[in-house]
C-alpha cells in the first residue's frame, strides 16, 4: 500500500540534518572560541614577560650626580630569550631624549606615560611587534624627570602558536562534528523507532482485522494511535452496515421475486390458452431477468467489498471449477449444451468465493450466449507462473469488441439480441482477476464461431 | 690547494686596495678561484685568520669546485659595522663575537635559512634560523712553563688571583689579556665572566696592579707567550692555542675549572647577500664540519661538540639570545668599560 502514498521529506533525515547542523554550528563556535582563547593566552604570555622585562629595567633606573643612570639587567633580556626566539627592541626615553636603545622605536610622548605597564601592537621595521611600556619619574638636578622604558618583541611566535592551536582546534572540531553527526543519525533513528514499530504492526494486520491496537506508544505518538483506533472503529461499523445492507437488499429483492416466479409457474400451468401461456412465459422470463440482475448487482457489491479486503487462502482450482460446472449444468442441459472440462490439478492463493463467482459469471455468460445443442469447453492449465482457466463457447462471438470495453460496468456487446443480461458478468470476473493480480482476456475462438474467455491467475 | 695558495695574495697593496674600497678596516684578503674561474662567487667575511679558515674553504671547493670563494678577515666590530652601517655585500659573515652576530640578526640584517643540517643543530646552537654555531671554543689560560717554574699551575680564578698576588715580581708586565675596548671577543668573554664569576673584578684589580699587557688578538698573545715575553696569557681562544701548542709543546694550556667561558663561532647570511642559495651550501658545509661525528675534512677549528657529548648545553656555552644585547647597550658598555679601565689601568 505504501507505493500509493505520496511521500514528502523524511522525519529521520530532517532530524539528522537539523542535529548535524546544530553540531556544525557548535563545532564552529568552539573552534572560534579555542582560537580566540589561544590567541589571547599566547598574547598574555608575551605581555607578561614583556611587562616583567620593562619592570626589571625600570627598577634599575637611578639618578646619579644629576644624571639618569641605567644598567640594563641581564635578566631583563634573557627572560625574553627564554620563552621564544623573537627579535627584541627597546628604547629608554628620559625627558624626551633617547637615553639608550633604538631611537626610531615609536613610543608615546612624555605627557602620556603611565606608571602602570601599558601595551601596544605596532609595526616596526616591517614586522608586527608587541611593545610594553612603563613610566617612572626620577629626581635629577632637583627636578622631576619622566623616564619611559619600552621593550618590544616581534609576534611571530604568538602567531605561530595561535596558528598551531587553531589547526589543532579545527581538527578537534571536525572530529567533534563527525561524531555528533553520527550520533544525530543514530538518535534520529532511535527516536523514530516507535513510529516504525507501529507502522509494522499496522502492516502485519490481516485485511479484516479492525480491532483496536493494544500496544503502548510514546506520549507523542499516542494521539495518532488513538485516532487510528477511532478510525478503525468507524470503518468497522461502516463495513458491518454495508454488509447488513447487502444481506438486507438480497433478502428484500430475491424473496418477493421468487414468490412471483412460483406464482407465475402455477399460473402457467393453470391457463389453457396458448396466448396466455405465452404471456406467462414472458412474465417468468422477465422475473428471471430481474432476479438475475439483482443477483449480479449483489454479487458485484459483494465482489467490490471482498476485493477491497482480499483474503488469500489455498484454493484448489479443480474443485472450484467442478463445483461451478455442477451448479450450472442444469441450466446448460435445458439448452442441450454440453460442458466439456479438461482440468490439470492446480492451486492458487486467493479468495475462493470471489473466484467461484467470477467463474460462474463467465460460464453463465458462455451458456447464455451459446446456441442450443452446442459445446462449452473449460480448460484449466498452467501458463507461466500462474493458472489459466479458458472457457470457450460456440456462440455468436463478440464481434471484434475489445476486452476493455466489454468489462466496463453495465456495458453489453452490440449483438446480444434478445438474450437477457445486466452487463455485469464480465465486469465482476475482470475485477476478481485484477484483485488477484491476474487478468481477463476475451478472444474469438480459434476455429468456427464463438468466444474464448481466459482468466489468468498467478500462483501467489 | 696548490693553485689556491698561489692565489692567496696577502700583499700590502691588495689590502690597501681593499681598504680603500671599503670604509671598514680589512686585515687580510684571500681569493680561492673555482674551476672555471668565472663561475659563481661567494664573498665571505670573518674574524678567523685566513690561515685558520683556508682549509675549510678548500674542503668546500672539493665539493663545489665551480664556486670561487673570496674571504676577507676583519675584526668582529668591523664586520658589524660593514654589515649594519655600510650594507657591504657579503654572502656570509662568520664571527666569534656572538653578541654582534646576534644583534645583526635581531636588527633584521640577516636572512633566514633552513636545511637538513640547520634543523639537526641543537636549539642552543642556533637562533631564529639565522645565526648558526659551528664551533665551540673555550677561553683558556696559556702559560709559559719556563716562566712558571717552581709554581703550581692554577686550577681556578681564586688560585690564579692568589698566585699573581703572591709573586708580583715574577708577573709584573708579563701577563697578557684582551683589551676589551678593542676586541669584540675579549669584551664578550669579559662581560660573560663578570656576570658569572665574582673573581673577575678581583682578577682585573690584580692584573691592573701587575701592569697587564693588553692585546687585540689571541694570536699575538700566544706568540708573545711562546717567545717568552709573557709568562701567561689570560682568556685566550683555546682553538688558537691548540695550533701553537701541538708542534712545540712548550706552552701549557690551562682550563680553569670554576667557570668555563665557551664561545660559539657563528655564521649568518647577511640580508645583503648576493647569492643566498650558495651561501646556504657553505653554511651546511660549516655545520657539517662542526659536527664531529661525520666530518672527515681537516680539523683546524674545534667541533661544536664532541661526539660523546649529549645534546645539552651542560658544558656552558654562552647562550645565543637577546640577553647578548644587554652588554651591547651603550650605557652598559660605557659603564662596564669604565669599571674595567679603572681596574686594569692603574696609575
Amino acid at each position: 500500500m505504501t507505493e500509493s502514498v505520496r511521500t514528502r521529506g523524511s522525519i529521520s533525515r530532517r532530524l539528522t540534518l537539523q542535529l548535524a547542523a546544530i553540531a556544525a554550528l557548535l563545532a564552529l563556535l568552539s573552534w572560534g572560541m579555542i582560537r580566540g582563547f589561544s590567541q589571547q593566552a599566547a598574547e598574555q604570555t608575551q605581555d607578561n614577560i614583556l611587562a616583567a622585562s620593562v619592570t626589571a629595567i625600570a627598577e634599575e633606573l637611578r639618578s646619579e650626580a644629576g644624571q639618569i643612570r641605567l644598567e640594563i639587567p641581564y635578566a631583563a633580556f634573557s627572560m625574553l630569550g627564554a620563552i621564544n626566539e623573537e627579535r627584541v627592541f627597546y628604547r629608554i626615553v628620559s625627558d624626551g631624549e633617547t637615553l639608550t636603545g633604538y631611537d626610531d622605536l615609536p613610543v608615546v610622548q612624555d605627557g602620556e606615560i603611565s606608571a602602570g605597564v601599558t601595551f601596544e601592537t605596532l609595526t616596526y621595521r616591517g614586522d608586527s611587534v608587541r611593545m610594553a611600556m612603563v613610566g617612572r619619574t626620577l629626581f635629577a638636578s632637583e627636578r622631576a624627570v619622566p623616564v619611559l622604558v619600552a621593550v618590544a618583541q616581534t609576534r611571530n611566535a604568538v602567531d605561530a602558536i595561535s596558528a598551531r592551536i587553531s589547526r589543532a582546534a579545527a581538527l578537534v572540531s571536525v572530529a567533534f562534528f563527525v561524531l555528533a553527526a553520527g550520533l544525530s543519525f543514530w538518535a534520529a533513528r532511535v527516536s523514530l523507532r516507535p513510529l516504525t514499530a507501529m507502522a509494522q504492526t499496522v502492516a502485519r494486520r490481516g485485511p479484516s482485522d479492525l480491532s483496536p491496537f493494544e500496544t503502548t506508544a510514546p506520549h507523542e505518538i499516542a494521539p495518532l494511535l488513538a485516532a487510528l483506533n477511532r478510525f478503525m472503529d468507524r470503518l468497522s461499523a461502516s463495513l458491518s452496515r454495508s454488509e447488513d445492507f447487502i444481506a438486507e437488499a438480497a433478502h428484500r429483492v430475491r424473496t418477493p421475486l421468487a414468490t412471483v416466479r412460483t406464482q407465475a409457474e402455477i399460473a402457467l400451468h393453470a391457463v389453457t390458452r396458448d396466448e396466455n401461456k405465452e404471456i406467462m412465459r414472458r412474465v417468468i422470463r422477465a422475473v428471471d431477468e430481474s432476479s438475475r440482475s439483482a443477483g449480479q448487482l449483489l454479487d458485484h457489491a459483494m465482489v467490490s467489498f471482498r476485493t477491497d479486503n482480499l483474503t488469500r487462502n489455498d484454493v484448489d482450482l479443480v474443485d472450484l471449477v467442478t463445483e461451478v460446472v455442477n451448479g450450472l449444468r442444469p441450466t446448460a442441459e435445458m439448452k442441450d449444451i454440453r460442458i466439456l472440462t479438461e482440468l490439470s490439478p492446480l492451486r492458487v492463493q486467493g479468495d475462493a468465493i470471489l473466484l467461484q463467482n467470477a467463474l460462474r459469471n463467465v460460464l453463465d455468460n458462455a451458456i447464455k450466449y451459446s446456441p442450443a445443442d452446442s459445446r462449452v469447453t473449460i480448460t484449466l492449465r498452467q501458463a507461466g507462473a500462474g493458472a489459466e482457466i479458458r472457457i470457450c463457447d460456440q456462440g455468436r462471438g463478440v464481434n471484434g469488441a475489445d476486452t476493455a470495453t466489454l468489462t466496463e460496468r453495465f456495458r453489453r456487446g452490440e449483438n446480444v439480441g434478445n438474450v437477457v443480461g445486466s452487463g455485469l458478468g464480465l465486469t465482476i470476473a475482470h475485477e476478481v482477476a485484477r484483485a488477484h493480480g491476474g487478468r481477463l482476456d476475451l478472444a474469438p475462438a480459434r476455429k468456427g464461431t464463438g468466444t474464448c474467455v481466459t482468466l489468468s491467475l498467478p500462483f501467489s | 690547494m696548490r693553485h689556491a695558495f698561489a692565489s692567496i695574495l696577502l700583499s700590502a697593496a691588495l689590502i690597501a686596495l681593499a681598504g680603500a674600497m671599503a670604509a671598514f678596516e680589512v686585515e687580510e684578503h684571500g681569493r680561492f678561484p673555482g674551476t672555471p674561474a668565472d663561475g659563481p662567487e661567494l664573498r665571505l667575511i670573518g674574524t678567523a685568520e685566513l690561515r685558520v679558515f683556508a682549509p675549510l674553504i678548500e674542503d668546500f671547493q672539493r665539493r663545489h669546485p665551480e664556486i670561487t670563494v673570496d674571504y676577507t678577515t676583519a675584526s668582529s666590530a668591523e664586520i658589524f659595522r660593514a654589515l649594519m652601517e655600510e650594507q657591504a655585500r657579503f654572502d656570509l659573515a662568520i664571527s666569534s663575537a656572538m653578541d654582534l652576530q646576534l644583534k645583526i640578526a635581531n636588527d633584521g640584517f640577516a636572512r633566514s635559512y633552513t636545511s637538513r643540517e640547520t634543523t639537526r643543530l641543537p636549539s642552543w646552537a642556533r637562533w631564529r634560523d639565522q645565526v648558526f654555531a659551528f664551533t665551540s671554543e673555550p677561553a683558556v689560560v696559556v702559560i709559559s712553563p719556563e716562566r712558571f717554574e717552581g709554581l703550581e699551575l692554577p686550577r681556578s680564578r681564586h688560585q690564579l688571583v692568589s698566585l699573581l698576588r703572591d709573586h708580583p715580581e715574577r708577573f709584573r708586565g708579563a701577563v697578557g689579556t684582551y683589551d676589551v675596548r678593542e676586541s669584540g671577543l675579549g669584551y664578550l668573554f669579559a662581560t660573560q665572566e663578570a656576570r658569572s664569576s665574582d673573581a673577575f673584578w678581583r682578577l682585573a684589580e690584580v692584573l691592573g696592579r701587575l701592569d697587564v699587557q693588553l692585546y687585540c688578538c689571541s694570536g699575538q698573545m700566544i706568540d708573545d707567550v711562546a717567545s717568552g715575553r709573557l709568562a701567561m696569557a689570560y682568556n685566550v681562544l683555546g682553538s688558537y692555542a691548540d695550533q701553537y701548542v701541538d708542534p712545540r709543546s712548550e706552552l701549557e694550556i690551562v682550563t680553569l675549572e670554576d667557570y668555563r667561558n665557551v664561545m660559539l663561532r657563528t655564521v649568518l647570511i647577511p640580508a645583503t647577500a648576493q647569492d643566498p642559495a650558495r651561501a646556504g651550501l657553505f653554511v651546511d658545509h660549516l655545520l657539517r664540519s662542526g659536527n664531529a661525528a661525520n666530518f672527515e675534512g681537516p680539523r683546524i677549528l674545534p667541533p661544536l661538540r664532541d661526539p660523546a657529548m649529549r645534546d645539552t648545553s651542560d658544558f656552558g656555552p654562552i647562550r645565543l639570545g637577546p640577553a647578548l644585547l644587554v652588554y651591547l647597550d651603550e650605557l652598559n658598555r660605557t659603564a662596564f668599560l669604565d669599571a674595567w679601565s679603572n681596574s686594569v689601568e692603574q696609575p
